[in-house]
């Protein structure tokens, strides 16, 4: 290795090091009792408590009504994020069929009205937005959660881009064999669609799952509440010049930041094939 | 909207296909847009029991008022900064993590899994790290002569978000910085390595100006990011204070909206946002229609 590769790898290191210390510094000092924390900070080294603290945090019972125990708001952060990138998924794949496969009239105005969401987060209208959903009895429920969400048509854009590129030739051939609309799309478009999907779930679990604002806004019941809402729970109870057991708050901080990682890490290829082809 | 030579013959088949889409943006996008117009037109008292209907009072009120104007400054400022540091470091470390040959796969990995970090999770890990009783960070700056204090400092507080951001922002950036780098044919490479003898000179007149694209779609990602995704970031780590130095326009529509009930004001600014995000994708959108030739 000659001189200008190891400086290479140094500015790679301290990069990796700016990105991991703070996580790294959670993990570590989640393994420590409160009192150790207290009176000596955050520490870089493993403590002797070892798990315990995650233990406490998966069981323990916070809140009023004693309902959202780590385990709970693990089990609705998943049920977020499966339900958010499964339901895009589906809609999306079959409203780019129509569009792509399909001479619909006014074709030209459903296409700007779908894509007309990919340009006003629900962040923009979250007062109204929480007004309709209000009004149609959704609050606190999994619908409620879930569907406003799903309302914009990212993942749309990236199937109908990606039927784009698919031969004219394979839709003349399934013709020549008869095979109509229903059958082209989940016998043929739908397996060639595979690796795209992976991306678009990996890509749609991660953003269901770190949601925030729309789950804080739309539950007051604690049954409902999601993983990183408890971390609104942690910083009130800070907030309040209350010491909350910091060991057990910092394992549901790394609880929380898990599952996504882990499926980023272990679907790596798919991930940034996902993100690449999104750049379209 | 379509470049296929053949298609389905014309049924209701389609309609099936696109209606629950349809559906769905009717209900959760047209209308809740629709009512954001419509009330931000309107004075509602505060426990919403009546409305009245004030013309443009809630935009006049909005463009007259400091307040908003440093809101929109801090947001742009904030922005700014996010994006162009966040794209200056992961351009470093993507084209190193590109010449490197030994462990490029551990640095990829390595170096992109904070994508998957939600803003809030961001926001209170490093809550606790510059936290005044445990954070090593504060200890750390305090031994360096600086009492870091983001609850009652502007600079501090302004300071402490943007670092947050781009701590957050890096990851993704690195991803399309070091797909772009791969993508640059090995013939272009070799002809430049015989044309420019320096490495800094070959980088500036030709890798760079090859990013080009990518780096410009990336400034629209890292804008949007930071007008929206970090609510969950600033509501967790300043939530604004001191006194609104580090309120953005989304965080805000939401303060007034949802937490300061002024109905009427939050939708106008709304509306606000909206136009302002119209004409900026606009232009991305011309961008993009540009860039994609099959």
């Amino acid at each position: 290795m000659n001189r200008s590769h190891w400086l290479d790898h140094t500015i790679l290191w301290v990069g990796i090091l700016f990105l991991l210390t703070p996580v790294w510094l959670l993990i570590a000092s989640s393994t420590h009792s409160t009192q150790t924390i207290l009176q000596e900070g955050l520490q870089f080294l493993p403590g002797s408590e070892g798990f315990a603290a995650y233990k406490t945090a998966l069981t323990k019972a916070t809140g009023f009504t004693d309902t959202a125990t780590g385990y709970r708001m693990l089990l609705n952060s998943t049920i977020m994020g499966l339900g958010f990138a499964i339901g895009k998924i589906l809609i999306s794949m079959m409203a780019a069929y129509a569009l792509v496969y399909f001479r619909i009239p006014f074709a030209g105005f459903l296409f700007w009205i779908i894509f007309s969401t990919l340009l006003l987060p629900l962040e923009v209208r979250i007062v109204p937005s929480y007004d309709v959903v209000s009004q149609l009895g959704l609050l606190n429920s999994y619908t409620g959660l879930i569907v406003p969400l799903i309302a914009s048509a990212t993942a749309t854009f990236y199937f109908q881009q990606f039927y784009k590129t698919i031969p004219n030739e394979l839709l003349e051939a399934a013709q020549l064999d008869n095979a109509g609309p229903f059958r082209f799309f989940f016998d043929i478009l739908v397996p060639l669609s595979r690796t795209m999907i992976a991306a678009m779930f990996i890509i749609m679990f991660v953003v269901g799952w770190n949601q925030y604002l729309w789950p804080i806004m739309m539950t007051t019941e604690e049954s409902y509440y999601t993983i990183i809402m408890g971390i609104k729970n942690i910083l009130s109870v800070i907030r309040e010049s209350r010491v909350p057991d910091f060991n057990v708050a910092f394992a549901l901080v790394v609880l929380s930041l898990v599952p996504p990682v882990a499926v980023v890490i272990i679907f790596q290829r798919w991930f940034i094939q996902g993100l690449v082809e999104s750049e379209k | 909207m379509s470049n296929k030579r053949v298609q389905f013959s014309h049924s209701a088949i389609p309609y099936l296909f696109i209606a629950p889409q349809m559906l769905i943006i009717l209900i959760f996008f047209i209308w809740p847009a629709l009512q954001a117009f419509y009330l931000s037109f309107m004075l509602e008292d505060p426990w919403g029991l009546s409305r009245e209907f004030v013309g443009l009072r809630n935009y006049l009120y909005l463009f007259k008022s400091s307040e908003y104007l440093s809101t929109f400054l801090f947001t742009i400022f904030y922005s700014a900064m996010v994006a162009g540091l966040s794209l200056g470091l992961a351009l470093v470390l993507a084209v190193k993590a590109n010449a490197v040959i030994r462990f490029q796969s551990t640095y990829r990995v390595l170096l992109t899994w904070v994508y998957a970090v939600a803003p809030a999770v961001a926001g209170i890990t490093a809550y606790f790290i510059f936290n005044r009783h445990i954070g090593v960070m504060y200890d750390l700056l305090l031994s360096m002569g600086w009492d870091f204090s983001p609850e009652t400092n502007a600079f501090d507080a302004t300071a402490l978000l943007i670092l947050v951001s781009v701590w957050k922002q890096v990851p993704v950036n690195f991803v399309f910085f070091l797909a772009g780098l791969q993508g640059i044919s090995k013939a272009v490479r070799e002809a430049a390595a015989l044309d420019c003898a320096s490495p800094s000179r070959r980088f500036w007149t030709i890798t760079f100006p090859l990013l080009a694209p990518t780096t410009f779609f990336l400034l629209v990602i890292n804008l949007t990011y930071a007008f929206f995704e970090t609510f969950g970031l600033i509501d967790t780590l300043t939530r604004g204070a001191p006194g609104g130095a580090t309120t953005t326009l989304v965080y805000k529509v939401y303060q007034d909206g949802f937490l300061g009930a002024d109905l009427g004001l939050s939708s106008a600014q709304s509306v606000v946002l909206m136009a302002l995000v119209l004409s900026l994708t606009f232009f991305q959108f011309r961008f993009i229609e540009r860039k994609v030739h099959y």
